[in-house]
């Protein structure tokens, strides 16, 4: 089983009297909330845990993809990733991911991440995504042509990673006399793709594809969607005519360990309702889901959900929910290890850090979880599935 | 007189056509009302027009359209269209976007075209004249801002049912996107063929419009040659709506003039 540590980088400093004018955290509250002498500080903070993950072994660290937000700070996790690149050695480094169809030219990302690639001598492991509805706002591009966009980059993408070059590519949105990227990428034929996502019957299609087989992560959902989507891979890889392998499935989750339960649950309580109230939930739903960005059926679901969720969740429901796990290290240990029996998932990402969880607060259950949850974890899985790699 | 809905088929595309009344033919390119609504303006200018006010491809009722990927396939489809009438020329009407679709008409081809009667028509960026967002506020909101008078906009948000009407809405809210999300409501090769627009054109604006504003009246008027602004008094974006009985008075005796 495969155990990372995913990181968001919320500009935890975002001071709550100034938000609190502000109706949306996304795309339009002003970037003078921001101070860069605290966000330089959060940038090396974040990066030392990230690097400090590797030495108390986790298998890999991410980093993900938002732009125009206190949620994120990474409007580019290619320089996240770069900045990791020469700072670790064993960890797997995983970019989940690059807004494709937010970037102008695709072959940016093709060649970005061979050049991480080759660096570490083979640890990346790149995710693609949409980004997003909000991210269309940001950025103008156009969501109405959004799936388009990210099916004809993401082609061009492994083309140019495993086709000779040069050739010629001509498609309704990108149109090249020459693709030949250089570097090629150092894992033959490419690195390892990821594919995070909310959940929807056309991402899990597409990961799953006997072409493909890409891992799909079900992300920041409660933990019956995330069986329910997984299991969806799985039904969808029976009717493509194979079995999945384990390490095609992921669950990426807030995650909090402390000495009882009851002390997890008060430490995090403050920190996780600010990433819940304050980054997460000021979005409406017009940024959420801007027009084309998802099928008109997918569309009247999330928009069917949000109206009818009226539950305010606090960090005890997000909990008995499966949308955060927190506590003693024994309880999140038979937590984490009785999903794992039930769902499967051979990928699990920890984002250890969320809201304004404090240095000190974090670093001390990043430390608890690899001592006393991982090994129990990987034990499980071990009995379970063997031991497996990441491709 | 009164229009009816109809369905009609266009290039292959099935229309749902609100049509009707008598005279001169008229075709009404709508904006941002509701698209499929015999609207009491259109139910007036059918007094004295042949009206002929379709959804456009791809939105309301009108049957989905793959080939939608920008304002000038739009202009292209309704060229072919009035030339499938017959060689007459006739009179075009259009309102925000139906504004900018009849002006990318007219600046390929004014021959089939006898008047041209544009009411805040999106189509040009000018600097300095801040647009809403209406792909961003809310529904309500959107609403508040589209009338001067907040009792239309408090009676269109009562009657609001985002799960109800939500195919319908969706549908023309993805075609809008297509042709209008980037650049944002403009077309940035129109500005500089805007003097092929040699019809008799009129300017209506709403003096209160918070979509466009009312400083786009002046920009169009001294990039088309010969046209003039009338500008409403106390009226947001949705002028046909607000200001029913002024929006038809000016396009009837505007037409009328040039019936020849």
């Amino acid at each position: 089983m495969n155990i990372m540590m995913f990181h968001l980088m919320p500009y935890a400093d975002l001071d709550p009297r100034e938000a609190a004018k502000y109706p949306n955290s996304w795309v339009t509250m002003p970037n003078t909330l921001y101070d860069p002498l605290k966000g330089a500080d959060l940038y090396n903070r974040y990066l030392d845990e990230l690097e400090y993950a590797e030495v108390l072994g986790f298998d890999g660290v991410c980093v993900n993809e938002h732009h125009e937000t206190p949620y994120g700070m990474m409007p580019s996790p290619t320089v996240t990733a770069s900045a990791l690149a020469r700072r670790t050695t064993k960890a797997r480094i995983a970019i989940l991911g690059n807004a494709l169809p937010l970037r102008s030219h695709p072959f940016t990302v093709a060649e970005e991440h061979a050049m991480i690639d080759n660096i570490t001598r083979g640890r990346l492991i790149s995710g693609f995504v949409r980004g997003i509805g909000a991210e269309y706002h940001a950025f103008g591009i156009n969501p109405a042509t959004s799936l388009e966009r990210f099916r004809e980059a993401h082609d061009i993408i492994i083309k140019a990673w495993t086709e000779p070059g040069p050739f010629e590519y001509h498609g309704k949105h990108y149109n090249f006399e020459y693709v030949n990227v250089w570097p090629r990428p150092y894992q033959q034929p490419h690195p390892p793709v990821w594919i995070p996502s909310q959940g929807s019957r056309e991402t899990v299609e597409f990961s799953a594809h006997p072409s493909r087989k890409y891992t799909y992560l079900q992300t920041f959902s409660a933990i019956a969607a995330v069986k329910k989507n997984l299991d969806l891979y799985k039904q969808v890889a029976q009717g493509f005519g194979y079995t999945h392998h384990p390490r095609q499935l992921g669950w990426a989750t807030p995650l909090y360990v402390s000495d009882t339960d009851e002390q997890a649950m008060a430490e995090c309580a403050p920190h996780y309702d600010f990433f819940r109230n304050e980054f997460l939930s000021k979005i409406p739903l017009e940024m959420v889901m801007p027009p084309g960005y998802a099928s008109a059926q997918s569309a009247k679901g999330i928009v069917t959900a949000k109206m009818a969720a009226h539950e305010k969740i606090d960090v005890r429901r997000a909990n008995e929910l499966g949308m955060m796990t927190c506590g003693s290290p024994k309880t999140v240990a038979e937590t984490l290890i009785r999903y794992q029996d039930e769902i499967g998932f051979g990928n699990f990402l920890a984002m250890m850090q969320f809201g304004t969880l404090p240095a000190h607060l974090t670093r001390r259950s990043m430390e608890l979880f690899a001592a006393e949850v991982m090994p129990a974890l990987r034990k499980a899985a071990k009995a379970k599935f063997g031991e497996f790699s990441f491709a | 007189m009164t229009v009816t809905r109809e369905s009609y088929a266009a290039r292959g595309c099935q229309l749902s056509v609100l049509r009707g009344g008598a005279g001169p033919r008229l075709l009404y390119l709508h904006g941002l009302e509701a698209s499929g609504e015999a609207h009491p303006f259109l139910q007036s200018l059918s007094e004295s027009f042949e009206v002929f006010a379709p959804e456009h491809p791809g939105f309301g009722n009108s049957a989905d359209a793959d080939w939608l990927e920008n304002i000038h396939d739009l202009a292209y489809f309704y060229l072919d269209l009035i030339e499938s009438f017959g060689p007459e020329p006739i009179h075009v009407a259009g309102s925000s976007i139906g504004g900018w679709i009849a002006l990318e008409m007219a600046v390929r081809n004014t021959t089939r075209i006898k008047s041209l009667s544009l009411a805040a028509p999106a189509g040009i960026y000018a600097e300095g004249l801040r647009r809403g967002d209406i792909f961003l506020w809310p529904a309500e909101e959107r609403l508040r801002n589209s009338y001067f008078n907040q009792a239309h906009a408090e009676t269109a948000i009562a009657t609001l049912d985002p799960i109800g009407n939500f195919d319908a809405t969706y549908k023309s809210a993805v075609s809008l996107a297509r042709i209008a999300w980037e650049p944002r409501l403009f077309d940035p090769a129109l500005k500089k063929w805007l003097h092929r627009v040699t019809c008799p054109t009129q300017i209506i604006w709403g003096a209160n419009d918070k979509i466009l504003p009312p400083g786009y009246a002046r920009e169009f008027a001294q990039l088309i040659p010969g046209s003039h602004v009338e500008m409403i008094p106390e009226c947001g974006h949705l002028l046909a709506l607000e200001q029913s009985a002024r929006f038809t008075t000016l396009v009837t005796t505007f037409a009328k003039a040039h019936d020849q």
